[in-house]
């Protein structure tokens, strides 16, 4: 790869939110996690891991409980919103469900102006109504759909018109949270292919949240598994999924159900057992009460994320088992 | 005993709406042998959810049963009253969802919902049935099941859900279970266990289940058999290592295609143009047609009916096997 540039860092990120009693859950654990200029980091893991907590925290949607968030070396944690506005316009987010995040009584033509309306970034209703044209097209809506109702379209065709929204401000960075997860398997394809087009026709680094690791081998350059509110591994796309090095990855590799009725499941070894609560998440390493190969040390210390082969990894254990 | 368990001969069923009769289920035939499991694939609306519903007689106004047979180890089930259904519904047959809040009552301690599913299915003592519930929890695998025994289902996490609603389907050993998307809501490693339990189960009773997925994944890993639905209609149907290895409908093959690979990564995913079309204005002739790139003019203007290519593998298509 060429010298990459860094577009965003989280250095030290906490998350907690206040849960029943004095409790608290603790979302994200103290993440280092960096992206690179025109690339797509995916960020996977299991439901409760805290993957979108952590997106939304990186783009500020979400403040930190403690931590800094760096945009190009500007640090975004504490600006006035004021100060915040020309970096919220930089990074975009879109949603799983394409059929809660559109506004039910808006037409699509007013739901994609809304952000250059916002940011004035057109000077009347007519050059508006263009830069909207301009965007379905885009990615792949119809100009003769403008003044229609969300309802009056299919899941594959709301998720565009989510797409045409995030990327109508020009953005550098757009957060896809399980983009296509409430897709059929034929349009998922689809809007995976549009998102890799867009990438490259508008230059976008995507930050792409999914627990589907078959959609993440394809769209993603470099991917960070996630566990309980640490960060595993992170490695590039082909290396981590040829030798996983942590145990927890290596599970989840495993566990994909193959289209192959010659590779059936004859006995592997499962991963056991439930996801620990994030309320009152393990001593040690968090995922020491699921690991095979926990000891003692696993137990009581918790591992950091340390370079090994390439990936980084946090295991006592990567390497020896 | 019948050597088929389930046997579905020409089943129509569809809704009846104020812009006419949609028919979501049309003229579909099926075979479960005993102790098989046969899968169902297809996307959404396909009719796969609406042939289980047929099965257990869950339809609901304004779907109904418009034709066909359905029988259950030898017995006619269609034209059965719901009274009549009621005893073979969890005795004979048991079905499990998607998301298992729908199938479990909020209010009610999940081991006292299944004691009672079972008291009113067998003539045991209540203490008797109580020990046959942890029994049976503990068997599919929830930890501490005297523990769970009096848990409400919103203390439950998504995957315990999903086996106590297994629990509950398999206390009164049904012949027959039908599981609609059983873990399309679940993790990947926690979907792994559900569906080792679902086949280990099937071993050990000779339960023979019909699966219905999304998911060629979940398909490859479970089924003996399988069959594509479109639109209403099963297009191709055949053993699990023929379908994929000589899949022949258009259908089918751009299925198979849109499942990413692991071990390499195309510049763009192959994928099906177009959506599913409307079943109130089917087209003339194939239903799949309009997003087929082998479409002749014979298929825009006939339906093709389902033709054998080898013993147990049929397809539905005219241009199958041409490239």
């Amino acid at each position: 790869m060429m010298a990459k540039e860094i577009l965003l860092e989280g250095r030290h990120l906490v998350r907690e939110f206040p849960a029943k009693g004095r409790k608290k859950v603790h979302a994200v654990s103290d993440v280092d996690l960096t992206i690179y200029a025109g690339e797509t980091l995916a960020l996977v893991g299991e439901s409760g891991c805290g993957k979108s907590t952590l997106g939304r925290t990186l783009i500020g949607l979400i403040p930190p409980t403690s931590g800094t968030v760096l945009f190009e070396g500007t640090d975004l944690t504490g600006l006035r919103p004021g100060a915040f506005a020309p970096y919220r316009r930089q990074m975009q987010l879109i949603f799983q469900d394409p059929y809660a995040s559109l506004d039910p009584r808006m037409t699509v033509r007013d739901i994609v102006a809304e952000p250059l309306v916002t940011y004035g970034l057109c000077p009347d209703k007519a050059a508006t109504t263009r830069r909207v044209r301009e965007l379905l097209d885009a990615v792949g809506i119809p100009e003769e759909f403008l003044y229609r109702y969300p309802h009056q379209f299919s899941g594959g065709q709301r998720q565009r018109i989510g797409i045409a929204r995030a990327i109508a401000l020009h953005p550098r960075l757009i957060v896809c949270d399980e983009p296509v997860s409430a897709l059929d398997v034929s349009v998922q394809s689809q809007i995976l292919n549009l998102l890799k087009d867009l990438q490259e026709r508008f230059g976008l680094t995507y930050l792409f949240i999914s627990h589907d690791l078959s959609v993440v081998r394809f769209m993603a350059d470099r991917v960070a598994v996630m566990f309980l509110g640490k960060l595993c591994e992170v490695g590039d796309t082909a290396s981590l999924y040829t030798r996983p090095l942590h145990p927890y990855t290596r599970f989840l590799l495993d566990a994909i159900p193959r289209a192959d009725p010659r590779l059936r499941d004859t006995g592997r070894a499962l991963l056991q057992g439930e996801i620990p609560s994030p309320i009152d998440p393990p001593a040690g390493c968090r995922f020491h009460t699921r690991c095979p190969y926990a000891t003692d040390r696993c137990r009581t210390e918790a591992p950091a994320l340390r370079p090994l082969a390439g990936h980084e990894v946090a295991c006592h254990r990567a390497g020896e088992v | 005993m019948d050597e088929m368990t389930l046997k579905i001969e020409h089943l129509c069923s569809g809704f009846f709406t104020e812009r006419g009769y949609v028919p979501a289920v049309d003229d579909v035939s099926l075979l479960i042998p005993r102790g098989h499991v046969v899968g169902i694939v297809g996307e959404s609306g396909c009719g796969k959810s609406m042939i289980a519903r047929s099965v257990m007689g869950l339809l609901k106004y304004p779907g109904r049963i418009t034709g066909g047979s359905i029988r259950l180890d030898g017995r006619e089930l269609t034209g059965l009253t719901d009274r009549e259904l009621q005893p073979i519904r969890g005795r004979e047959m048991a079905m499990i969802f998607q998301e298992p809040m729908t199938s479990l009552n909020p209010v009610i301690p999940v081991g006292k919902q299944m004691r009672e599913a079972l008291l009113l299915h067998e003539d045991i003592s209540r203490s008797a049935a109580k020990a046959e519930v942890i029994r049976m929890l503990s068997h599919v695998g929830v930890s501490e099941p005297e523990k769970r025994y009096n848990a409400y289902p919103h203390e439950l996490s998504g995957g315990l859900r999903q086996r106590v609603m297994i629990a509950m389907a398999m206390i009164c050993k049904p012949k027959l279970l039908i599981a609609d998307e059983p873990t399309t809501a679940l993790d990947v490693t926690i979907e792994a266990q559900i569906l080792r339990l679902i086949r280990d189960l099937s071993r050990e009773t000779g339960m023979s289940v019909l699966l219905i997925s999304h998911n060629l994944g979940v398909i490859a890993q479970m089924c003996d058999t399988v069959y594509v639905m479109y639109a209403g209609k099963i297009v191709e149907q055949a053993d699990a290592l023929t379908l994929f290895d000589s899949y022949a409908h258009p259908y089918t093959r751009g299925l198979m295609d849109s499942v990413v690979r692991l071990d390499a990564t195309p510049r763009r995913l192959p994928a099906i143009g177009g959506v599913v079309p409307n079943l109130l204005r089917l087209p003339a002739g194939c239903a799949f047609a309009p997003r087929c790139p082998h479409a002749v003019e014979r298929c825009q203007a006939e339906r093709p009916a389902l033709e054998e290519l080898s013993p147990g593998h049929w397809c539905r298509c005219f241009e199958r096997g041409r490239e």
